[in-house]
């Protein structure tokens, strides 16, 4: 029990690490544009797929440093052209664009590395145990994956709260008017923002490419659940981006561990009605469970955990 | 006579056009073909009720869509079990009270705010009922779904409904009705207050309305019509699964509403008869069809967000004054620049689709436009590429005659 207890919380802080990765980004880019990036997943696994392509001819360490670079690129390139176009016509419209993007993106996807999972490893440097704990062997590239997260959750904090350029977009955030006043480029920080949220997204795609599986449902299947963090956590907010990614990291991998049906946690008083639904366990229940808690909290605190504005 | 002549001949020509069609389309292929285009109208037209009237924007529209159906279905297993003596026509009917029921559930949920928050519910309430529907077996099917045989229910005036253009006329009258009742749901009060919910919520308050409300309505009649188009679904097809409640299905009835043009009622059936012709057809042409549907998405958003409605309509009002044949120059120089782009984009997929999945397992040859072409040699990716970026340089160049003929017209 302790073990289980020991490695679902690893393996939920580093889901939650990685889901924050992604989250910061999006958020990040909601609060300044007001857009809903649909296609923020798909930088993720575009970095998946560049770092999978890079390390077949350089190795995995220069994909781990070009990959996320080109994805930032695309990003820019994405909101300088696409985004920016789409300003006048209003925030439906620039939803709409992300969204057809990430539909072109996949199937672009499809096209060059095919339908099927492509075969992206951990490097053989980092293909080792990292510590063994009651018979059970955590391999070193889980808490690698965990350092880059810890590190560029580290390195966000401090580029936000510190630096003069995090201090403008803080600023930017809110009063975009004034700090276009003050003399600062604030379309140009717009791209900047957007391009280092993508190239976070594509970071998060090389590290967790190896790990969980690099395929071209990868975008779709992480999508959903990047859209329940930033919303249950409270839209705008990256505090509660992060307090939400570590809530559902934390919850889904439990809840993977937990191979228990309802009729067994229920005995007796199960109902008769509904046979199937009580012989459900709660492993199975998983992907579920992030669904039902951003429907619950949008239902009694429609701003979120910690958010203070509602669209 | 002439005012109620002016108004009822649009329906006698859909009616006329519905009822005609198959004489003109007889393969049984068109037939499905057709009574597909009929479902996706009712749906289409069902998700605009939200979008276009109300302005909320749902990304998991399939649910109602999806549920409908698969209560229809069980409903059509359970009479052929019990041996009730209904007809295969009021089928329909059960899918869009099974909509209904579902809509006012999670519309209570989810209409209590508009905007993003309304989106993001219903997107999580999409992946909800779409991710559970692999928990509930019993009621989804699985992975094979569930399946029905619509000629043992009981027959309606001696119509079994074996044959597809059965099916067909079944489905033409539904959407012929669901069409019309649509229609005059804009034509009311209520439709109204829609569109002023969709314009300003706030102000609504202000006149004594409830915005809330009046969003709960729309959600449920729009669940309801769409439930009726699943209903459908399942008697055409006689199976359903759990992918026609999924994200993709919610993506293609947005796809349908917006590439047809949600500021016009007209525009989501134009939507959804050309995707669905699309579908049909490119899927046998091509492999890459969905990437075209995704750009063909992304051109519309960001050239013309009217849809194909409203660039209709803007002709349309150009005819009326008659000053259309001001556009013809500027037309005439645009559209062989545009042909040009469209030429090499179609030409750079292709090849790249062939070099890319197919030419390890089929080989480099292939035909395209009618020549033999290799995807390996260099010649027709230049010329594609030579096409595409000509193509588009010339647009840009052009396009200021475009503006300037438009310009002319309305100071006119």
């Amino acid at each position: 029990m302790l073990q289980i207890v020991v490695f679902s919380t690893l393996n939920g802080i580093l889901y939650g690490m990685l889901l924050f990765m992604l989250a910061s980004g999006l958020t990040l880019v909601f609060s300044m544009m007001g857009v809903l990036n649909f296609a923020h997943a798909s930088f993720y696994m575009l970095g998946a797929y560049l770092g999978f392509e890079i390390s077949r001819h350089l190795g995995f360490w220069s994909g781990l440093i070009i990959a996320p670079l080109c994805v930032g690129g695309i990003g820019a390139l994405v909101e300088r052209f696409g985004l920016r176009q789409l300003h006048r016509l209003g925030h439906v419209s620039e939803l709409l664009f992300t969204f057809g993007l990430a539909f072109v993106i996949e199937e672009l996807v499809q096209m060059i590395w095919g339908k099927l999972p492509v075969n992206y490893n951990v490097p053989p440097s980092l293909d080792f145990v990292a510590f063994r704990l009651f018979d059970t062997t955590y391999p070193a590239y889980r808490m690698f994956m965990l350092l880059t997260a810890v590190a560029m959750f580290a390195a966000l904090l401090i580029v936000l709260t510190k630096t003069r350029i995090g201090l403008i977009i803080q600023a930017a955030l809110t009063h975009p008017d004034m700090v276009a006043m003050l003399g600062h480029n604030v379309p140009r920080l717009f791209m900047v923002v957007f391009g280092a949220g993508s190239a976070l997204a594509g970071l998060a795609g090389v590290i967790a490419g190896p790990a969980l599986v690099t395929q071209p449902s990868m975008a779709t299947l992480l999508g959903p659940i990047l859209f329940v963090v930033i919303v249950v956590g409270g839209l705008g907010s990256l505090t509660g981006a992060f307090v939400a990614s570590l809530i559902i990291g934390l919850v889904q991998t439990f809840a993977v561990a937990m191979n228990i049906s309802f009729s067994e946690l229920l005995g007796p008083i199960a109902p008769p009605l509904l046979g199937d639904l009580w012989q459900v366990t709660i492993a199975e229940l998983a992907p579920v469970i992030p669904y039902l808690l951003l429907v619950t909290v949008l239902i009694f605190r429609p701003t979120g955990l910690i958010g203070k504005r509602e669209s | 006579m002439t005012s109620s002549l002016r108004f009822l001949w649009p329906w006698l020509a859909l009616a006329m056009l519905f009822a005609g069609a198959p004489q003109i389309y007889s393969s049984g292929s068109a037939l499905t073909m057709m009574s597909v285009m009929g479902e996706m109208i009712i749906f289409a037209l069902s998700f605009n009720m939200l979008l276009g009237q109300t302005g909320l924007l749902s990304f998991g529209h399939a649910v109602y869509f999806g549920l409908g159906g698969f209560v229809a279905i069980h409903a059509m297993n359970a009479l052929i079990r019990a041996k009730v003596g209904v007809p295969v026509v009021v089928i329909p009917l059960v899918g869009g009270a099974a909509g209904l029921a579902f809509g006012v559930l999670f519309g209570l949920i989810s209409t209590r705010r508009a905007g993003l928050v309304f989106s993001m519910i219903s997107l999580g309430l999409g992946e909800l009922v779409s991710s559970s529907s692999f928990i509930l077996r019993s009621f989804f099917g699985g992975e094979e779904g569930i399946t029905t045989n619509r000629t043992k229910l009981a027959p309606f005036f001696g119509h079994k409904f074996g044959s597809q253009i059965e099916v067909y006329y079944l489905v033409a009258v539904w959407c012929f009705f669901c069409i019309a009742a649509m229609y005059a749901l804009t034509r009311t009060p209520f439709g109204r207050m829609c569109n002023a919910v969709r314009e300003n919520g706030e102000r609504v308050e202000y006149v004594g309305y409830s915005a809330q409300t009046i969003r709960f309505i729309a959600f449920s009649f729009s669940a309801f019509f769409a439930g009726i188009a699943g209903g459908l679904t399942a008697v055409n097809f006689e199976i359903m699964n759990a992918q026609q409640l999924g994200a993709q299905q919610s993506g293609l009835v947005l796809l349908m509403s917006y590439i047809g043009g949600i500021g016009h009622f007209a525009g989501p059936i134009l939507g959804a008869i050309l995707i669905t012709f699309l579908q049909i057809t490119l899927s046998d042409v091509t492999n890459a069809w969905q990437l075209y549907f995704g750009l063909l998405f992304i051109g519309f958003v960001l050239f013309a967000p009217g849809g194909l409605a409203g660039w209709l309509m803007l002709h349309r009002d150009a005819a009326l004054k008659r000053e259309l044949w001001r556009l013809a120059p500027a037309y005439g120089m645009v559209a062989p620049a545009l042909a040009a782009s469209f030429a090499g984009a179609v030409m750079l997929i292709e090849l790249a689709e062939r070099q890319l999945a197919l030419a390890r397992s089929e080989g480099s040859a292939m035909r395209l436009f009618g020549f033999e072409v290799d995807a390996a040699s260099m010649g027709p990716w230049l010329m594609g590429l030579v096409l595409f970026c000509g193509g588009v340089g010339l647009t840009w160049l052009v396009w200021p005659k475009v503006t300037g003929a438009w310009g002319s017209l309305t100071s006119a």
